[in-house]
């Protein structure tokens, strides 16, 4: 038995068979291009946050997630339902609804991300009016600032179908900006595609 | 200490949290790719905040530093 002198070029039989097939040794450039571009087109994991609570606290916690997670590069999602919903009526809108329960439900809870109140110690609006004095001292962005840099960010928001029905919200109620207005399934479907789960 | 070709700068001094976060995330959208960012903050949790935001937005931070109560940060856009 004789041993061929041709020393082996390579050992890699994809190689091998890429350079058969464009007639070039080693991998294409384009194919090397395209494989290290592939790397980086790797998207960051959805956010989804439920935005269930009307509650100043809780708005402006999840304000603060959505506009850094959009600043992150993660897309993010806000699916606005019960008091959540009220917190996206237009600042301006006094009573929402058009049956009086629903009326009064407004004028009890004011609309609108101005007029959102503590869950605890409100005190007739004394809990918030400090929360304000304290954040402007301490430089920190209010919701409706860090709405408009979640909104120049592209977070979406979907706006729950069953609560403007049940509140008797009207698009003409609502801030500018949001999507069209959805349901649970569309929400479950994201969360059972993957996205992370926040429920505030 | 070599000048860097500073494209913009951030001001986000007297700003918390998310705030300088968001503001640079803005202003990188509007800068070519390789152009370098400039950030002005004086909040204390910013200097792990920015390490963070680059690791998860593939921006490379060129430069960190402290001067008395301002942190700098130098940011080369993806």
């Amino acid at each position: 038995m004789t041993l061929t002198a041709e020393p082996v070029k390579t050992l890699d039989p994809i190689a091998e068979a890429i350079a058969d097939a464009e007639g070039i040794d080693g991998v294409p450039e384009t194919f090397a291009k395209a494989l290290a571009e592939g790397r980086d087109e790797v998207k960051p994991r959805e956010l989804v946050i439920i935005c269930y609570s009307g509650d100043l606290e809780k708005t402006w916690a999840s304000l603060i997630l959505a506009s850094t997670a959009a600043a992150s590069g993660v897309p993010t999602k806000m699916f606005l339902t019960f008091w959540g919903l009220q917190t996206f009526v237009k600042d301006e809108v006094r009573v929402t609804g058009k049956n009086w329960m629903q009326k009064m439900l407004s004028v009890m809870q004011r609309p609108g991300i101005s007029h959102r109140k503590l869950s605890k110690m409100n005190f007739l609006g004394m809990g918030p009016w400090m929360m304000g004095t304290l954040a402007k001292q301490y430089g920190v962005a209010k919701p409706k600032e860090l709405l408009e840099a979640a909104q120049a960010l592209g977070v979406e928001f979907m706006p729950c179908q069953m609560t403007m029905d049940m509140f008797g919200l009207k698009r003409d109620d609502m801030i500018d900006g949001l999507g069209e207005p959805v349901g649970a399934a569309t929400v479950i479907e994201l969360l059972s595609n993957g996205a992370a789960p926040l429920f505030i | 200490m070599a000048v860097l070709d500073i494209a913009t700068t951030v001001d986000a001094r007297g700003l918390s949290c998310p705030m300088p976060i968001v503001k640079t995330a803005q202003a990188a959208k509007t800068l070519p790719s390789g152009a370098l960012l400039e950030v002005l903050a004086t909040d204390p949790g910013s200097t792990k905040d920015f390490v963070a935001w680059c690791r998860q937005t593939g921006n490379e931070l060129v430069e960190q530093s402290v001067d008395g109560a301002v942190y700098r940060f130098v940011i080369r856009r993806k």
